[in-house]
């Protein structure tokens, strides 16, 4: 049995101006475990706070209640008052007598006897409360950035710089990502590569930066503060530490079919490659699928030209296990298959061209060396039409629903460069909306249409065909003078829809991070916590968690960074005491409680129980109080009741109800 | 039907034999042909197996216990198409171990009701021959006939698939499902009356409930180590009278547990000694389900998740039942 | 339970509300003056999900007459996606409550923000209202009551 002491504030006349406070005392005086009770003018002050500490040590109470303000209020004052009088602080409850009661109401009998019902709920709840006790857990002081994009690069650099050692892994050969595809980057029209090849290097050469290219994660485990994360390093058969990058192999290998990714198939690579000329670290790259020697035992070449001897068809994948206290996910994105849109000819004409295409066309790395032509027949083009919003926005099943917030302002960018180097090239722009918050980028789009000339159609484009003479025929409406148009146009750009790159799904299953039905990382709170995933520990970095630009996917991921030093600065991590528990004699281990918890807290293991003196192994949840928040979801999903809310227990509330409908 | 008893009890035998399996769950007569009850058979106990048309109960949930005793070999089971539902579903939820029992699939054209054919004023029932669509029944007071349709069990009349989901073997011929009712159109039924009458009705039903807990026994969904209601730390278990939540809001409560988790097998009804239409609970959480979820079949495919344990961000509100039509 | 024929039958309303939003609406509503009928008593748990549907027959069967329970809005969960699950279990058990007989009326879900005192006041004052017209609830407790027939 507890004893209970209950004290009731009068918060000057907030509260004993409609609550008569003397006859709630004698009320609860009566409550089962309840041996004293007093009333005081402001219980939130230092006399009050020593009126309950005094009491507590006079009468041994083991638990108190305070009718007083919101617990939102002073909940945290009173923990703190009955600790230093020796009382273990989740053995204090609130009634919340002010918001809930002496403000709202004005007949004094009536919000009297509302006071004395919230008193005895609170006195019902705190006869089953237990003293909790907060854990502590380790943080290793290491990160692990997936993703060596720009916004994995940003982050690892930020938190290198703080003094942690960070590992980037990347699953392609070179880090650099998306953004080292781009020609120029909008609004300043500086070049992408100069801007991120120096941050490609210096991540590089960051002495507390580990980069695993070629590689992937293979098995998370633990949680924050202590994951334990298993990458694999594919083999490249070329031994990186020999490698010069002098790039002789890849200009005699004989099989050269196969189409470059880095300029989007539009010309072709060897099967030994370096991605590209910048490319970190560089070193070459066996692709197995299309080498001579792996497919027929033949060739050879790379290795006969190799002088340094690097080239190594025995390498085999090698396993890195590591451990980390955090892991920021920066998996950025990839453009959306237009192959579904059959109306713009895309699988059809080769001038039919995405707006990364079209990028790599006009940079002077690219495949046509910076010189803008149409692909079909490597001639100067003469009108261009660009197509907005293709499979942004839209409701099919071919569309992603959401916007994908770049394309507005690239379509201006290539508008822009184009007309500026070839004044001679017609530019339309079919679009829906033209959307350009951001500094100076309005002005930018402005800048296409007022000084460029530009021809923005806001009306959306039915068709393309090619027609007789080898030009491209598009119609479309221009729903500003509301008529259809027809053009004749050399080239079409389609400013496809970018989404999520398709590992994600399963690394954030391994990771246990939420993910939406767009495959996009969920964040903890959408406005208040935009950086980090709802499961403790994993940060959001770049695309992954929503379509952005290059400066927002940098700010986020200097976020992210500050994020995780503000983790790793910490020696120890004190865990929510408020955490599920289950009761290992009624647990049926059948999954259900994992299901739905959002922190990936809940696991399973075989564990031998003695149940009332039968010896037996069962399946039985064990939930990791770092990571549980105690939201309850698993108590309510738990059909035996096995799960249960420490300081919010079944028990606990029902005798709530109880004491609310006695 | 015969054939299918011989071939049963000719797989069982050659399993046993050749040491597929060292233990078989069956089906065991007891004093009359009609009262039949599961049971496990080894080497030396195997002649008592029986199939039979009185073979309604479903065995999946006897796995449970019977896999945590396995140590060696496999049990077989013999489940029909509408128990291998319920046997997937104690998979999805890790409370049998697929590696540890061989299922041989047994078709099934729906099973008999002893009471229904009683109530047909057939007593002494001693042999049932099946021609179909009739039945020959031969009884202790000479031989008599009823159609097939009129004596099958209440869950067989509203059957929902023929459809083995699980199995290693099949045993038997595949039955057709033509002549199911639809088996939602009690519930609905329901939900067209109004709030007193359909108040009536359960007050009706439920005030006939015994506590005997034959329904929470026989459940393959209700299958948890300890019931919420034994449970003290649930604070709704209580023994003694002092508490009547239990005993009022028993019914609420297990159809809860189970709703998205209940295959819709009707043992529930099947063992109620009142006669409580218990499915009908269990039914109006599948059909609202389906209804405001989309179609979800709890047990036709192990590892899927139940729609209790899930959502989508435009599910529904709560109002929705609320602006139902009738009051 | 007699009602005194003196005294003015008063609804007992139960209010589950979620700490991170509606329990601070309430707050709200309370800092802002906004006065709303005694009869709503509230019980604060960490989040809507926490609600198991057990506290709200055990509040019917002791004699609630109506019961709520107030979340963040679908979306703003604190736990990310609490406030989901709980908005299919509480329309599966008002749908099964509505089914065995009892009136819908008496159960609801409402989202509040910490922000919508205004709303908490006002959901408040208009679930009490149709409660107090409902009169009281007896029938849950009776479900497995029928007096016998002769």
């Amino acid at each position: 049995m507890q004893r209970i002491g209950v004290f009731v504030c009068w918060c000057g006349s907030n509260i004993a101006a409609t609550v008569d406070v003397d006859a709630v005392v004698e009320a609860v005086k009566n409550e089962p475990g309840v041996c004293f009770a007093k009333n005081y003018q402001y219980m939130c002050s230092e006399a009050g706070q020593a009126l309950i500490k005094d009491a507590i040590k006079e009468h041994n109470l083991t638990g108190i209640v305070v009718c007083s303000c919101s617990p939102r209020m002073h909940e945290a004052t009173f923990r703190k008052t009955a600790e230093q009088a020796g009382l273990n602080p989740y053995m204090v409850e609130i009634a919340n007598i002010r918001e809930h009661c002496s403000w709202i109401h004005k007949d004094m009998k009536e919000a009297t006897e509302k006071a004395v019902i919230l008193a005895r709920a609170a006195i019902a709840k705190v006869n089953l409360n237990a003293p909790l006790q907060a854990g502590e857990s380790a943080v290793t002081k290491r990160a692990l950035v997936i993703g060596g994009g720009i916004a994995g690069l940003q982050s690892a650099i930020d938190i290198a710089d703080a003094g942690y050692p960070v590992d980037i892994v990347e699953k392609s050969p070179t880090i650099g990502g998306k953004m080292a595809q781009l020609d120029k980057t909008f609004p300043t029209l500086d070049c992408a590569a100069c801007i991120l090849t120096p941050k490609m290097v210096e991540a590089a050469q960051h002495p507390n930066i580990t980069l695993y290219t070629y590689s992937e994660v293979e098995e998370v485990k633990g949680f924050v503060g202590n994951f334990n994360v298993k990458i694999k390093k594919k083999a490249r058969f070329v031994d990186s530490t020999k490698c010069t990058g002098c790039a002789v192999c890849t200009a005699k290998c004989p099989s050269r079919k196969g189409g470059n990714e880095f300029n989007c198939n539009l010309d072709t690579r060897g099967a030994v490659y370096i991605p590209f000329a910048q490319a970190v670290p560089n070193v070459a790259t066996i692709d197995t699928e299309r080498c001579i020697h792996f497919k027929t035992g033949k060739c050879g070449i790379c290795q006969k030209v190799c002088s340094a001897g690097a080239i190594d068809f025995e390498q085999k994948d090698e396993f890195i296990e590591e451990k980390y206290g955090a892991i920021v996910v920066a998996t950025g994105f990839e453009i959306l298959d237009v192959t579904k849109f059959d109306e713009f000819q895309y699988t059809k004409h080769p001038d039919v061209v995405t707006s990364l295409e079209l990028e790599r066309i006009m940079n002077a790395a690219g495949p046509t060396k910076g010189t803008l032509l149409r692909m079909s027949n490597k001639e100067h083009p003469h009108d261009i039409v660009f197509i907005q919003c293709v499979g942004s926005r839209g409701n099919t099943c071919r569309d992603k629903t959401y916007c994908s917030k770049i394309c507005c302002m690239y379509t201006a960018k290539h508008a822009m460069l184009i007309r500026e180097k070839y004044p001679d090239v017609n530019v339309h722009v079919f679009y829906i909306d033209v959307r350009t918050p951001g500094k100076n980028f309005d002005e930018f789009y402005r800048r296409a249409v007022e000084q460029y000339n530009v021809d923005y159609i806001k009306g959306m484009v039915g068709k393309v065909w090619e027609k007789e003479n080898g030009r491209l025929a598009v119609q479309g409406v221009d729903l500003i003078s509301n008529r259809r148009i027809m053009l004749e146009t050399d080239m079409v750009v389609l400013a496809a829809a970018i989404q999520p790159s398709k590992g994600v799904r399963n690394i954030a299953t391994m990771l246990t991070a939420s993910i939406d039905t767009n495959d996009f990382l969920t964040e903890a709170h959408p406005k208040l916590r935009p950086v980090e995933s709802p499961t403790a520990g994993v940060f959001l970095s770049g695309v992954c968690q929503g379509p952005k630009d290059i400066p927002e996917t940098v700010s986020q991921a200097g976020a992210a960074a500050v994020k995780v030093v503000g983790l790793l600065a910490k020696d120890k991590l004190v865990t929510n005491p408020c955490t599920a528990t289950p009761n290992e004699l009624m647990c049926n281990g059948c999954s259900s409680c994992a299901r739905v918890c959002p922190y990936g807290a809940i696991d399973y293991v075989e564990k031998e129980v003695n149940d009332h003196g039968k010896r037996e192994v069962r399946r039985l949840a064990t939930v990791n109080s770092a990571l549980c928040q105690g939201c309850g979801a698993c108590t309510v999903a738990c059909p035996s009741g096995a799960m249960d809310l420490k300081g919010f227990s079944n028990r606990q509330i029902m005798a709530e109800v109880d004491a609310i409908c006695r | 039907m015969q054939k299918t008893a011989g071939l049963i009890k000719k797989r069982a035998l050659e399993l046993l034999a050749d040491g597929t399996v060292t233990k078989v769950l069956g089906w065991e007569e007891g004093d009359f042909i009609y009262d039949v009850t599961p049971a496990f058979f080894d080497k030396e106990t195997i002649d008592s197996l029986v199939f039979s048309s009185f073979c309604g109960s479903n065995l999946s949930k006897y796995l449970i216990k019977a896999c945590k005793e396995q140590t060696e070999g496999k049990i077989l089971v013999f489940l029909k198409p509408c128990d291998t539902f319920s046997f997937n579903q104690l998979l999805t939820e890790h409370r049998i171990d697929r590696e540890k029992v061989y299922v041989v699939g047994v078709e099934c054209k729906g099973m008999l009701d002893i009471e229904k054919i009683k109530a047909l004023g057939i007593n002494g029932v001693t042999k049932v021959i099946d021609n179909g669509e009739s039945l020959n029944i031969k009884t202790i007071y000479g031989e008599k006939t009823c159609e097939r349709s009129e004596v099958l069990l209440e869950k067989c009349t509203t059957c929902k698939s023929k459809e083995l989901v699980v199995f290693d073997e099949v045993l038997g011929e595949k039955a057709e499902n033509e002549n199911s009712q639809d088996r939602f159109a009690q519930v609905a039924a329901l939900e067209a009356m109004t709030t007193e009458e359909r108040y009536a009705f359960w007050q009706g039903e439920l005030s006939k409930c015994i506590r005997c807990n034959a329904c929470r026994n026989v459940c393959p969904a209700c299958s948890c180590m300890k019931c919420v209601f034994d449970n003290i730390q649930s604070g709704v278990a209580s023994k003694s009278n002092a508490d009547t939540f239990e005993e009022k809001m028993f019914h609420i409560i297990r159809a809860f547990h189970v709703a998205g988790r209940c295959t819709d097998c009707g043992e529930c009804s099947r063992v109620c000694p009142q006669g409580i239409p218990l499915h009908l609970l269990n039914r109006k959480f599948i059909k609202d389900i389906n209804e405001l979820y989309g179609d979800y079949q709890a047990g036709e495919e192990a590892g899927s998740r139940a729609p209790l344990v899930n959502f989508t961000f435009d599910d529904a509100e709560p109002s929705v039942i609320h602006e139902r039509g009738n009051s | 339970m007699p009602i005194n024929e003196n005294k003015e039958w008063k609804p007992l309303i139960v209010a589950f509300c979620c700490n991170w939003c509606s329990y601070a609406g309430a707050d709200l509503a309370g800092t802002s003056r906004l006065s709303y009928p005694a009869e709503v008593k509230i019980i604060k748990v960490p989040c809507s999900c926490r609600v198991n549907p057990m506290f709200i027959l055990k509040a019917f069967e002791r004699g609630a007459d109506g019961v709520i329970m107030c979340g963040c809005h679908p979306g703003d969960c604190h736990y990310s996606t609490g406030n989901y699950y709980a908005r299919r279990r509480m329309t599966m058990l008002f749908s099964m409550l509505d089914y065995l007989g009892i009136d819908r009326q008496r159960t609801r879900v409402e989202w509040v923000s910490a922000a919508e005192g205004q709303k908490f006041a006002a959901v408040m004052n208009d679930f009490a209202k149709t409660i107090t017209e409902l009169g009281e609830n007896v029938k849950l407790g009776d479900l497995r009551c029928k007096k016998q027939q002769d």
